[in-house]
């Protein structure tokens, strides 16, 4: 029974980084940049959820979609500032810039909200579903993170493959001067990629905190790092793959701290990491694409 | 080929974000005087009116409760000192350094030059690491109210602390448990990349072993998965602890509380001295911390005199009931106007001479505070003294005893 709680833990835990790591490997596929931003757009996030319902008291369903909007406001502006003039530059200036723009949030929200630690109070009710006459209680917030997770999933990968603009954003991450040519409009297809980005990095930011109570600004970086090593593991610029790479991470990362070492957990995962993408470079669910040379 | 780029680009990136989650809980630099003063060996010419006191402190940043707290109790006492128009007056300056090494010793540069005669070290362990050696090379003596880490005195016969060392503090909170009998099947959960968190368990194991307490589970974390307590609490459930000792500050222990509640846990808890703030968290719902105990050398609620006022004093003042870093760092003061009064010091005098006055004196002298009766200190600068414990119950310490 410990088994399945840890299990349950584990996908709790996992469900989160992959709907960060859905948000990363949206914007790789498309973009084909790292934006390493993503992780203190979720703290942002979570910050306008929090004021909004614990300083003006505004009911937690109206928290998370002004949260969902600013971020996405927040999105379309970093891209236009920061990443749009870089668009020929060469990929690593990108990146760095990306860094730098994290390094920015986090700072901003120290002096906006002062680095003290916030309780966050959970958008989801409290209370578990007991199972086996209580040996196995499931949290609800673990439950409605799986769901949401599934759905947006889904969903993004009806947009992709179904919409008109899913299909602008297939057709940009396959080649973007050729969809120049065929009348798509790149920048604007990439703005709205960032858009979407953001709307889910909210998301992720207000279950995060959620599950695990405390905000500061530093809250996003580590499970945004975690959430990217997901996309990698699941093969990044796949969105199916984000999640089985967000799952299995949590899932690894807990089995290490209950049956390996509490000591060692975070080396395990990074271990594991490293062994497929030495057996399987482009992560598991990536696909394999001979480069033209 | 060009995958591979990217990959190793991407984990480059990683290693990079890595260290700024290391050491992203800097705060704004306000105070941060960053002058080419290092170089600048001897300190500026006491002005003679008073003795300059000064010290460093997280004002800003994650770990501010402590830092605030600290300079508002030294300003109290200052203040009082100050009106009774002895001959001994103290000009107290405190700067920010964020609980960081590297602006504290920015910190501590800034107050060399203003002319600091005499030095409150400061309020944080890693920080007071960091300007302990400057105190020691310059010879300016220095008493830390708060800095509890072994590191901190050892091998400098002019840095002091008002608090116990980290190792004591274990060895101490197991003597209390066994003493008490609060509890006989203990489970441990640390921080194992925390000086401060690692310090206390190991004397704390020590201690409990010699006393026959059984040690059922003993787990860890570190900075990166500080989020999900389940594995640590599940063990310490399974193996029937019916006492859980959290060496570690109030930031994680706040989660620990609310996930132990989420699974129906509740054993009683003990924790240290970074526990203390957990009440003033924002947003947090102290009915969780119900019952929580820990050793700390200051009680709020105490019927003594002296804390009544000093209580009276600190809440009339910033509104808020002092916790045992304003304490400390109240009784630093006193402890220095003790030790000035004995050794017939002068505010005209320079560093060097105070420091070997002050390190005469107080290896010596008895001191009577807020933190304790009787207090002495050893030739090596640690304290020694009785711990109180406290509970919190309806959301405000309570004293055991």
């Amino acid at each position: 029974m410990t088994f399945l709680s840890f299990l349950i833990s584990g996908i709790s835990l996992g469900s989160i980084y992959a709907i960060i790591a859905l948000g990363y490997t949206m914007v790789y596929g498309i973009a084909k940049m790292l934006n390493f931003a993503h992780g203190d757009v979720i703290m942002v996030g979570a910050y306008i959820c929090f004021y909004a319902t614990t300083r003006f008291e505004l009911p937690a369903i109206v928290g998370v979609i002004l949260a969902i909007i600013v971020c996405t406001v927040l999105g379309i502006v970093i891209e236009r500032l920061a990443y749009k003039p870089l668009r020929a530059a060469p990929i690593l200036a990108v990146l760095i810039t990306a860094i730098g723009v994290s390094y920015f949030l986090q700072n901003a929200a120290l002096l906006l909200w002062s680095s003290n630690p916030k309780v966050f109070t959970s958008v989801i009710p409290k209370g578990n579903i007991s199972l086996f006459g209580g040996q196995l209680t499931i949290p609800y917030v673990t439950l409605v993170t799986i769901v949401v997770c599934i759905i947006i999933m889904i969903a993004l990968v009806w947009f992709t493959s179904k919409t008109k603009m899913g299909k602008a954003m297939r057709a940009c991450s396959e080649d973007k001067g050729a969809a120049q040519l065929m009348g798509i409009n790149v920048n604007g297809t990439i703005s709205l990629t960032f858009a979407i980005g953001s709307g889910l990095a909210a998301i992720a930011g207000v279950l995060l905190c959620s599950a695990y109570p405390t905000l500061v600004p530093t809250t996003g970086s580590m499970p945004g790092i975690k959430a990217f090593t997901a996309a990698v593991f699941g093969g990044i610029g796949s969105i199916p793959g984000a999640l089985l790479g967000g799952v299995l991470l949590g899932i690894i990362e807990i089995f290490a701290k209950a049956y390996i070492s509490t000591q060692l957990s975070d080396a395990i995962v990074f271990a594991v990491l490293i062994v497929v993408l030495i057996v399987r470079p482009a992560g598991l669910l990536g696909k394999q694409v001979r480069e033209k040379v | 080929m060009m995958k591979k780029k990217l990959l190793s680009l991407a984990l480059a990136g990683m290693m990079v974000l890595g260290l700024a989650a290391c050491g992203g809980n800097g705060g704004d630099t306000s105070s941060d005087a960053s002058t080419d003063s290092s170089t600048d060996s001897s300190a500026a010419a006491p002005t003679g009116a008073a003795f300059k006191l000064g010290g460093t402190g997280p004002l800003t940043g994650a770990a501010a409760i402590y830092g605030v707290a600290a300079k508002n109790g030294a300003t109290i006492a200052v203040e009082e000192i100050n009106a009774l128009g002895g001959d001994i007056q103290f000009d107290l300056r405190y700067e920010d350094d964020v609980h960081d090494a590297e602006k504290a010793v920015n910190a501590y540069n800034t107050l060399k030059d203003w002319g600091m005669q005499l030095s409150l070290g400061s309020v944080t362990s890693k920080p007071a690491e960091a300007t302990s050696v400057k105190n020691n090379e310059d010879r300016i003596f220095a008493l830390t109210p708060s800095a509890s880490s072994t590191a901190t005195i050892e091998g400098k016969d002019d840095v002091f602390q008002m608090c116990f060392m980290d190792p004591n503090q274990g060895s101490a909170s197991a003597t209390y448990i066994s003493e008490k009998k609060l509890g006989t099947k203990i489970a441990v959960i640390w921080k194992n990349d925390d000086v401060y968190s690692k310090g206390i368990h190991e004397t704390f194991v020590a201690k409990a072993e010699e006393l026959g307490l059984e040690i059922v589970s003993d787990t860890t974390f570190a900075d990166g998965n500080d989020t999900d307590f389940s594995v640590q609490l599940t063990d310490a459930q399974k193996n029937g602890a019916d006492l859980v000792f959290l060496p570690m500050y109030y930031q994680p222990a706040s989660l620990i509380l609310a996930q132990a509640q989420g699974m129906s846990y509740a054993p009683k808890w003990f924790g240290v001295d970074g526990m203390d703030g957990i009440l003033t968290m924002d947003g947090f719902d102290t009915t969780l911390a119900e019952g929580v105990m820990l050793l700390t050398p200051f009680n709020a609620d105490a019927e003594d005199q002296q804390t009544k006022d000093f209580v009276a004093k600190y809440q009339e003042k910033y509104n808020e009931i002092p916790n045992q870093f304003a304490a400390d760092a109240y009784d630093c003061v006193y402890a220095y106007y003790q030790a000035l009064t004995n050794a017939k010091a002068t505010p005209d005098m320079d560093a060097t001479t105070l420091c070997d006055l002050m390190i005469q004196q107080f290896t010596t002298m008895t001191f009577n505070g807020l933190t304790g009766t009787d207090v002495t200190w050893d030739s090596t600068g640690a304290v020694s003294k009785q711990p109180k414990g406290m509970v919190i119950q309806n959301g405000a310490y309570v004293g055991l005893d």
